[in-house]
């Protein structure tokens, strides 16, 4: 198979938020900069955001970064590095106002600061009570973010290149990255994008999981090419889960809806959060509402024929109530369930949302992995950001509107220290490894080739429902260790997948069987991480880690206070230490994490 | 199908891979039921349909907008129709 070079100082995979934020940087310092991505950029899944970015401006009443980071570190139940979470927190005003010099139309107060709205688990004063901490711009802050920041980088040159699927990364045997391997959609050639610098910002894989919040789009690309190249996967058992996703669709049903009075219900019409959350009832944080949800339903109360989904219903508000506070429910009922939510219950599951682990990260931005004794060594050449990175910021658990801020921050972050490398320390490209080269032209031709395969859809579906079924809200021991075997199996029919379409032009099934090559490699470092991490913390619970008080709700430090690093080879697990040292407070001590 | 179809259609299919998860239900459904039969007209309306903004797009679908413009009101008609409503499995 043909291939052709092409050579930049850096190019980017990803143009979503944290691929746009990292790209104005390398831009602007008039390094010649490539833009990969799949979809046009202001379609990547950042759109998706309306909820807000997240920095203590204190417009509309007192806040500080350190309470911003505080809730963090809580919010992350401790396993968040502490001096990435100090640098995010400082710098979250900084580029919020960056943002809005770049043209974001924020919301405003009358005296024409942004306005501030409180959002779940943002408190004032170390937890004290919540704070208006989230900047939005009406209900489309991803949409408004991805608009300011791609003609901002129309205007410094950036050079985009539309419709292209990374498929690997370049690392020589040093372990150095030198760009990637891509395809044009438009003509299937394939080129090698020669780099001085390469950073990732391809977005999270939440489509591992049948029920998922997330577009078909988030496939996990960048995560599945870090792990082939040999890097480390950490913290991949760590996937936040919304309560209120629509059974079968996925398509999200926001928190406002419970806002406004919505009750959970089981196949008794009993409100069970009562039981489980006496004072905030259906308003109790997502994690609780969501494994109280799955324990329903464990339990033979959920509702349908298959007993496999709960209700939310709303049938008693006024349906003037519903149709103003809360627009779109109504056609989402009727769209995706076939329900009209003003006389029946709404049927919802708990929901893949976040991918907070990823392909480690310093502060930098910088892709670090255990190397000669050092726990977080640089890999030269390798940057990454936003969801696909593990900075790490959210630990076991994010909170709404730190990761529009996370991609914000670390995007610019990664071009910065890209910038640097290539002014102080990279002065020519380092040549291309060809034998790495030679890894995507096989898997490409074995694509190409195969005979009697497994087909692309099914497999991925295969996928889906084991992930759901083995690693989903709530785990167990049992489920677990099966959910690795069926994994496993399930690799095996990824790694001889068959399409019949073999054209050249916007393949569309080879596209899928190549994002399926990703897929497989998240759920892997997903099931197996969570298999091994026998506590419970923050979104990864498991029914046999025991509330004592040594270990409360299952917490345990003494074992468990590390990073979760999985490598494909072999489906190996090694583990490093916290970042527990902030870099100038005091460290935010453990904890146990309520609210 | 030839050539020229189906190099079209699969750009039409990879410009209906959208940023919201709504959307992408809605075109797998439609992709479902008129793969096959899907003609020029139809090929046009749905083109320029797909330039849209995403939120501008699903506020179309959803039916809390309404286009003026009669070529593509009769697409959005039969993606409404085909809303894909969920299984239960
Ligand atoms: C419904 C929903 C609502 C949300 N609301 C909020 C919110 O209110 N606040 C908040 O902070 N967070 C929110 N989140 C989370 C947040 O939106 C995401 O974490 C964030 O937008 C991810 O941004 P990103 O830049 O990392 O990736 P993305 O925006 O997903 O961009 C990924 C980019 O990578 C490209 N790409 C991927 N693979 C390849 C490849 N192989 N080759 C070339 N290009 C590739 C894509 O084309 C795309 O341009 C929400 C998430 C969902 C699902």
């Amino acid at each position: 198979m043909n291939y052709t070079v092409r050579k930049f100082d850096a190019v980017i995979v990803g143009a979503g938020g944290a691929g746009l934020r990292a790209a104005i940087q390398l831009s602007e310092a008039g390094y010649k900069t490539a833009v990969l991505t799949k979809v046009f950029p202001t379609r990547s899944h950042t759109v998706a955001a309306q909820g807000g970015v997240a920095a203590s401006l204190g417009n509309s009443e007192e806040d500080h970064w350190h309470w911003h980071m505080y809730d963090t570190v809580k919010g992350s139940d401790w396993l968040g590095d502490q001096d990435a979470i100090e640098f995010m927190c400082r710098k979250a005003n900084e580029v919020v106002v960056e943002l809005e010099h770049y043209g974001m139309p924020f919301d405003r107060l009358d005296n024409g600061k942004i306005y501030q709205r409180p959002f779940g688990g943002h408190m004032s004063n170390f937890g004290e009570k919540p704070v208006r901490r989230s900047c939005a711009a009406a209900d489309r802050t991803g949409h408004a973010m991805l608009h300011a920041m791609y003609q901002r980088n129309v205007k410094v040159n950036t050079q985009f290149f539309v419709e292209w699927q990374a498929l690997d990364l370049v690392r020589d045997a040093e372990g150095d990255v030198m760009g990637v391997t891509a395809m044009d959609m438009e003509t299937g050639e394939i080129v090698v994008f020669h780099a001085k610098a390469t950073i990732f910002a391809t977005g999270g894989a939440g489509r591992i999981y049948y029920s998922s919040t997330n577009a078909f789009i988030n496939t996990g690309d960048g995560v599945g090419m870090a792990a082939r190249a040999g890097i480390p996967l950490e913290d991949m058992e760590f996937w936040q889960f919304h309560p209120t996703g629509v059974a079968g669709a996925g398509v999200l049903i926001t928190e406002g809806v419970r806002g406004e009075g919505g009750i959970l219900r089981n196949s008794d019409g009993e409100r069970f959060m009562e039981r489980y959350a006496p004072n905030a009832k259906d308003l109790a944080s997502r994690d609780v509402v969501s494994r109280a949800m799955t324990t329903e339903i464990n339990e033979g109360r959920g509702c349908g024929p298959n007993k496999d989904f709960v209700l939310l219903d709303i049938t008693h508000l006024p349906p003037e109530t519903i149709m103003k506070r809360l627009p779109g429910i109504h056609e989402i009922g009727i769209q995706f369930a076939g329900v009209d939510c003003l006389k029946e219950p709404l049927p919802v599951v708990p929901t893949c949302h976040y991918q907070m682990g990823g392909i480690p990260t310093n502060y930098l931005g910088q892709v670090v992995v255990p190397r000669g004794g050092n726990q977080s060594e640089p890999v030269l050449g390798f940057y990454a950001a936003g969801e696909c990175a593990c900075a790490s910021v959210h630990g076991a658990n994010r909170l709404g509107t730190n990761s529009l801020l996370d991609l914000l921050v670390f995007g610019k972050s990664a071009g910065e220290t890209a910038v640097n490398d290539l002014k102080n320390n990279v002065k020519a490209h380092k040549p291309l490894a060809q034998d790495a080269i030679d890894r995507t032209l096989a898997r490409v031709d074995r694509l190409n080739n195969q005979k009697d395969g497994a087909d692309v859809h099914e497999t991925r579906l295969a996928m889906q429902r084991t992930m759901q079924k083995h690693a989903g809200v709530f785990r167990f021991k049992d489920m677990l260790a099966e959910g690795v075997t069926r994994i496993n199996e399930i690799a095996g029919q990824v790694a001889q997948t068959q399409i019949k379409d073999k054209s050249k032009v916007f393949n569309t099934a080879r596209i899928e069987a190549l994002e399926l090559d990703n897929l497989i490699e998240v759920a892997k470092a997903t099931i197996v991480s969570a298999n091994a991490r026998t506590e419970s913390r923050g979104a990864h619970v498991r029914d046999d880690a025991v509330d004592s008080p040594e270990t409360p709700d299952g917490r345990n430090d003494k074992v468990w206070l590390k990073h979760t690093l999985w490598y494909r080879e072999g489906n190996r697990l090694d583990y490093k230490p916290v970042q527990m040292k902030p870099m100038s407070v005091d460290t935010i001590e453990l904890k146990k994490r309520a609210y | 199908m030839t050539e020229d179809r189906r190099a079209r259609i699969n750009r039409l299919k990879w410009h209906c891979r959208r940023a919201l998860l709504e959307l992408d239900l809605v075109f797998d459904r439609f992709w479902e039921r008129y793969e096959e039969t899907l003609d020029a007209q139809g090929e046009a309306a749905l083109e320029s349909l797909l330039e849209l903004e995403d939120h501008d797009l699903w506020a179309l679908v959803s039916g809390r907008e309404i286009t003026g413009d009669p070529r593509m009101a009769a697409m959005i008609e039969r993606l409404r129709e085909i809303s894909p409503i969920a299984n239960f499995e």
